[in-house]
């Protein structure tokens, strides 16, 4: 029981250190989530509107990698970045924007599949009215993309909920170095180990009351859009 | 920008549309060229949907041709369709009329204006800014005449377009295609509607078992018809 109030006191009192984690760890994942949604998007929107020989391969890889193991990310991301990696020269190994970078690779093949999904479920509905408008590739996949807006959120929050519970990714390539690339997983991990458990709490307190607000404000968004936009 | 090609007239050549075995529609050979409104009859499952969607482009025939103002480019430049159950973009109204004046090459800057106009155009005026799902059966149903119309097309293809409608809204619904086929507009049209046989066309296909039984002018086709086929159709048998 005094753990938790020493939590809450740490959240109320806007405690600084408890801040600036808390900020870092939203930057990294939500940029990731910008970045992935970049990638993935486009890349789920051709594999639902082409077909070629490969292409059953590439869904079922794409769906696999769905449950890709934050660790392995991470050592895949922190060999590339080594001083002695491809990217090696590069230098941003132990930084916020490697963060990135891993939680990105993560989260591409989450939002990519959901997308591709999606995409297919709506050009099914969408396929003989834009056929008949003389509906061009680029521009079938834009519209698609932009009528299924709604539903790909979903897509997106599955992303931002893996980025921002996932612990092993950013503990390898960012190194959890204290008042640069701590992030509220790898603090919390990291309290916990020292025992140092009012902070742990306190984190884990904030991280999951964060999750939920996004997802409250996503849901409370996509309802009043659903109204507007039928 | 708008190719300087017509679409018109649309030949179809011993046109074969064959589907997981079954033939949909069996060697059958037309030409649609300008005119008064050609309304397609026929028993259910007759082929009249999958003759439109050919003569659309939205399917390729098994076998023979079909040509669009002598070119068998399958691409629609000035043709439209309007299908019996219109899907609507998740956007209002305009926004869909909007899109659809994009697809067909209407500069931004006239857009609203035309937007304005088809609305009217069709009764919708009112509506515009209304989710275009939101709307009911037929006001979707006009909304999707306003679009096809958008596309300024010589040829309009409508799929049962008042097939779900009550009596008012298939008035409306009537009064859109009257006017447009007024405005020199190619209508061909599937119906179920002996009345709106009556009330719309200038002539008439009946088509069974996926092949064009009969073609004749309204008149002739109604009051004089020359297959037996024909007579038991319209006697209200049923023809298999």
């Amino acid at each position: 029981m005094a753990d938790q109030a020493t939590a809450w006191l740490l959240i109320l009192s806007g405690d600084a250190a408890l801040f600036a984690i808390v900020r870092l760890s939203l930057l990294v994942s939500l940029s990731a989530v910008a970045l992935a949604a970049l990638i993935a998007m486009p890349l789920g929107a051709i594999l639902a509107l082409t077909h070629f020989p490969a292409r059953p391969v590439l869904v079922v890889l794409l769906n696999a990698l769905m449950g890709l193991p934050p660790v392995v990310v991470g050592l895949a991301v922190y060999l590339l970045l080594s001083r002695s990696g491809p990217l090696g020269e590069m230098g941003i190994l132990f930084t916020p924007s490697a963060m990135v970078i891993a939680q990105t690779i993560l989260i591409v093949p989450i939002i990519a599949a959901l997308t591709r999904q999606t995409i297919e479920d709506i050009w099914l509905e969408y396929r003989d009215e834009l056929t008949a408008m003389n509906v061009g590739p680029l521009g079938r996949m834009a519209t698609l993309l932009w009528d299924a807006r709604f539903s790909l959120m979903t897509a997106l929050l599955a992303g931002f909920g893996r980025a921002a519970a996932e612990v092993g990714a950013v503990m390898i390539v960012g190194g959890n170095i204290d008042g640069f690339t701590r992030t509220m997983t790898t603090a919390i991990a990291l309290e916990t180990s020292k025992g140092n458990l009012p902070l742990a709490m306190g984190l884990g307190l904030v991280l999951v009351a964060i999750v939920v607000a996004i997802n409250a404000a996503l849901w409370g968004t996509r309802v009043w859009a659903d109204r507007k936009a039928g | 920008m708008r190719a300087p090609t017509s679409d018109l007239p649309v030949v179809l050549d011993d046109v074969s549309l064959g589907a997981g075995g079954t033939r949909l529609i069996d060697r059958a050979s037309l030409t649609i060229a300008p005119g008064a409104p050609t309304l397609i009859v026929g028993p259910n499952g007759a082929g009249k949907t999958s003759l439109l969607r050919l003569c659309m482009g939205l399917a390729a025939p098994s076998s023979g041709r079909i040509t669009w103002g002598g070119r068998i480019d399958r691409a629609p430049s000035r043709r439209a369709i309007v299908f019996q159950r219109p899907v609507m973009l998740r956007r209002s109204a305009a926004a869909n009329l909007g899109f659809a004046l994009g697809q067909a090459g209407v500069p931004r800057r006239d857009r609203a204006k035309r937007i304005a106009s088809l609305l009217d155009r069709v009764g919708l005026a009112d509506l515009a800014q209304r989710p275009a799902r939101r709307l009911s059966g037929g006001e979707q149903q006009r909304l999707a005449l306003a679009r096809a119309l958008a596309r300024d097309p010589e040829l309009l293809l409508l799929d049962e377009p008042t097939a779900s409608l009550d009596p008012a809204a298939t008035r409306s619904v009537e009064e859109i295609v009257l006017n447009a086929a007024q405005s020199g507009i190619k209508i061909v049209m599937t119906t179920h509607d002996l009345g709106q046989v009556r009330r719309l066309a200038g002539d008439v296909i009946f088509l069974l078992r996926g092949g064009v039984c009969e073609r004749r002018p309204v008149g002739d086709f109604l009051d004089n018809p020359a297959m037996p086929e024909t007579v038991a159709f319209l006697r209200g048998d049923l023809v298999i």
